[in-house]
């Protein structure tokens, strides 16, 4: 029953965008950390979306395959008085971008969003089929 | 010719009626059966919208319709000469009809041709499709029973 099958293909995607999502909230909630439990500055994480084929089905899911670091340069900071500076004064901070986490938060929220249309539409629409010959 | 006897024809006569009106009802659940095949594809690429290289997908309903009532649904078989030669497949299919890729508009650098637009857009109107064909379906339920029940 293919509109039954629309719950696992929206359900899938929906728990890839809140881990998506997950990982903004890292990045963000990181930012400033100088330093973590290996003595080196947090490095932002990304998610990698894959598809997911349903054998027998036409419709495929999506998973988050893997969550990558991202090798962008570290911020350095020219601050003196921080104690993790170097002999120059510079401090190496997390290469977080918070405008890109943001648009990657907005981006995700809104496909969840999507994705709750979607499973909304198709209880609908079962529903209804329930109906036939009332 | 004259039938061989009363009650033989009168079983036929009923069997007649049954498959009348499953010929009625024929179209409709074909088309339903189908349109769910297709909430699901549309489904498939919203869920898919940030898959890098992820390909829309759909299929031509009208074709895949056709198809489907004819029982002469597309399909692209290879020859095979010998029992070890590869059974082809003509590729993804719903219902005998092939599942196309969509053109996309405005190409993405990461590969996905899903435009969000175009699928609610498309979602929205085959649910209101689908409903439609419930409203038929029930509609033709009630004829039946009219013509059973009389006036």
């Amino acid at each position: 029953m293919s509109l039954f099958n629309i719950f696992n293909i929206s359900g899938s995607a929906m728990t890839a965008q809140s881990q998506r999502l997950n990982v903004v909230a890292s990045n963000l909630a990181n930012a400033e950390s100088a330093t973590g439990p290996d003595g080196k500055p947090y490095q932002a994480k990304q998610v990698v979306f894959s598809t997911v084929p349903t054998p027998g089905q036409v419709g495929d899911g999506v998973k988050v395959s893997a969550v990558v670091a991202d090798n962008s340069p570290m911020r350095i900071v020219y601050d003196p008085k921080h104690p993790l500076a170097n002999e120059q004064g510079y401090v190496t901070l997390p290469n977080v971008n918070p405008v890109d986490e943001m648009v990657n938060m907005i981006s995700a929220s809104r496909s969840y969003q999507n994705n709750v249309d979607v499973m909304n539409t198709s209880k609908s629409l079962l529903l209804k089929t329930l109906t036939i010959g009332q | 010719m004259p039938p061989i006897s009363k009650g033989l024809a009168h079983s036929r006569e009923g069997d007649k009626m049954s498959s009348r009106i499953d010929e009625m009802f024929q179209f409709q659940q074909v088309a339903l059966n189908l349109r769910a095949a297709r909430q699901e594809l549309i489904a498939s690429n919203i869920a898919n919208a940030d898959t890098p290289n992820y390909k829309a997908k759909d299929i031509n309903f009208a074709n895949a319709l056709r198809g489907a009532l004819a029982g002469t649904a597309e399909k692209l078989p290879m020859t095979a000469l010998a029992p070890e030669h590869l059974r082809g497949n003509a590729g993804e299919s719903v219902m005998g009809a092939p599942v196309q890729y969509r053109v996309p508009v405005q190409p993405s650098a990461d590969g996905n041709t899903v435009d969000m637009d175009v699928e609610r857009a498309q979602f929205a109107d085959n649910a209101l499709r689908y409903e439609a064909s419930v409203r038929f379906i029930s509609g033709e339920g009630k004829d039946v029973l009219d013509a059973l029940q009389g006036f």
